[in-house]
């Protein structure tokens, strides 16, 4: 990968993402006034430049916690530290730059349909607002990173679950993020693909960014061994 | 399905506009001409020879009345210009009538009992109070232009709100992407942008077929209404074609022209408001 030189990395000293004493309250299904917490006294550090998993059970928080750290929700109480920046204290409008600094990964790929596999990969740099000329050999060395070189013209609808979410993975990264969160990244995959997905995530890690990666494909972490944040019933009981 | 009815939704209310301000145009350019009738709402003739000290009574008599805002003597240069056109150069010669003009403070309620009052008030004098009746067509003109106007604000508010649940559509079925954008770190003003260009092209659209559609009639109650204008129909003299030309001529060319621009501008306000609102569920 050329377009992309490693960050710089020293020891683990300055927090990429902090979370201290956060809540997350969801209105209750039913609308009788009832809350839901999802989230209850979470608290921890990820350095800069760390890759971490992040592990526990169907239901215990962890897509939660990984939209707090995409600005995707705002806590109900306790502070969310991103980038150095109190997030809480931040204005609305600030909010989308913080944004372009974060790469997410879903399970479900979340690319737009009626977009070409380069134009999925090439829309954070548009939004950002890259001249057109100065995005093509940038989304073509991207797609030929993550193998789908060949691909760039085809619809999601015409590729394959790895090679759709390889395509979202391309476009996670497109602006190089800080910081990159993948919520079951290999959920919809098979061992093989998965593989690839994982390898691609810890290349970026590799090359600097912040990864967090949540899963319960066991086997998987243990193939690639890196600290976790394990939640159980929204609370964080490990941590490292 | 919006993408295809909004433009024809709008085109009707672009239709109903055109009528509204074509109108309101009309009714202000007749209220303007029989203005001219309205400024001497009553004539009240005395015999000629009438001594001047009675025309000066007559005068003080009527500047008395608590209707009469003025009351002036017209004089014998300008009622000769007046009668030139039927009396010729011989106008001086005659013996004309004295004439008071007479502006009323407002419009009264019963012009018959406002004429004997002012019989009254200069005896033997003939009263014409024709035009009172021409001011109240004046006071009719202005409601229908005040009508025309306030029908076209409610046009533009139901244009507005008919975008703003074309859009609203449009957001919910298109919220995953809209979501995908706001995560990749667009801006409200970014997301808005994609609907509001796309909601303006589309009223714009309509409105330009709104405005064409309407012209036809518009011209044909242009042709109609001009010898109430003090012009001629073209239909009397060269049939239809010369009837539309002639309607087509005395249009209000700038509003209309306008009108589609207006659209365009409407749908896309309508639009970015929608969903920056919108937006402002997330975070």
């Amino acid at each position: 990968m050329t377009i992309w030189r490693p960050r710089r990395q020293g020891p683990f000293s300055a927090a990429m993402v902090r979370f201290s004493g956060v809540g997350l309250r969801y209105p209750a299904p039913g609308g009788d006034g009832a809350v839901r917490e999802a989230l209850r006294g979470i608290g921890f550090t990820l350095p800069e430049g760390s890759f971490h998993w992040l592990l526990g059970p169907s239901g215990a928080g962890k897509t939660s916690l990984l939209r707090l750290m995409q600005l995707a929700l705002r806590p109900t109480e306790g502070e969310v530290e991103l980038f150095g920046q109190r997030v809480g204290r931040l204005r609305r409008a600030a909010l989308p730059r913080l944004r372009r600094r974060i790469g997410v990964v879903h399970q479900d790929f979340r690319l737009l349909a009626h977009l070409s596999a380069f134009d999925n990969v090439a829309l954070p740099l548009r939004i950002a607002g890259r001249a057109e000329a100065a995005l093509r050999a940038d989304v073509a060395e991207i797609l030929r990173w993550v193998g789908l070189a060949d691909r760039a013209e085809a619809l999601p609808a015409g590729l394959s679950g790895g090679e759709q979410q390889r395509v979202a993975i391309a476009r996670a990264v497109i602006v190089r993020p800080a910081l990159l969160v993948a919520d079951e990244p290999t959920g919809n995959l098979d061992a093989e693909q998965a593989a690839r997905v994982i390898a691609l995530l810890r290349e970026m890690h590799r090359l600097g960014s912040t990864v967090v990666v949540a899963s319960h494909a066991m086997k998987l972490v243990e193939a690639y061994p890196a600290p976790a944040l394990r939640l159980d019933a929204g609370r964080l009981v490990a941590h490292g | 399905m919006a993408d295809r009815l909004l433009p024809l939704l709008v085109a009707a209310m672009a239709l109903l506009a055109a009528l509204a301000l074509a109108g309101a145009e009309g009714a202000a350019a007749m209220a303007a001409r029989w203005q001219q009738g309205a400024a001497s709402a009553v004539t009240l003739q005395l015999p000629a020879g009438t001594p001047p000290a009675r025309v000066e009574a007559a005068l003080g008599a009527l500047r008395n009345l608590p209707e009469v805002a003025e009351a002036r003597l017209l004089d014998r240069a300008r009622l000769a210009a007046l009668l030139n056109p039927w009396l010729g150069e011989a106008a001086p010669e005659v013996p004309l009538p004295v004439v008071i003009e007479i502006a009323l403070h407002g419009l009264p309620a019963a012009p018959e009992t406002l004429a004997a009052r002012l019989e009254a008030a200069a005896p033997g004098a003939a009263v014409e109070a024709h035009g009172v009746w021409v001011a109240r067509l004046v006071a009719l003109a202005r409601s229908l232009q005040a009508v025309g106007f306030a029908t076209l604000v409610l046009v533009a508010a139901l244009a507005a709100a008919v975008v703003a649940v074309a859009v609203r559509a449009g957001i919910a079925a298109r919220r995953d992407a809209i979501a995908v954008l706001h995560e990749l770190g667009a801006t409200d003003g970014d997301i808005a942008h994609r609907f509001a260009a796309r909601a303006g092209w589309l009223t714009g659209l309509g409105a330009l077929l709104g405005t064409a559609a309407a012209l036809p009639v518009l011209a044909l109650l242009a042709d109609l209404a001009a010898p109430l204008l003090g012009g001629d129909s073209g239909g009397w003299r060269g049939g239809g074609v010369a009837r539309l030309r002639a309607g087509l001529a005395a249009l209000p060319w700038p509003a209309l022209v306008a009108l589609p621009a207006l659209g365009a501008a409407l749908g896309w306000t309508s639009a970015q408001v929608t969903v920056r609102l919108w937006l402002r569920r997330l975070p």
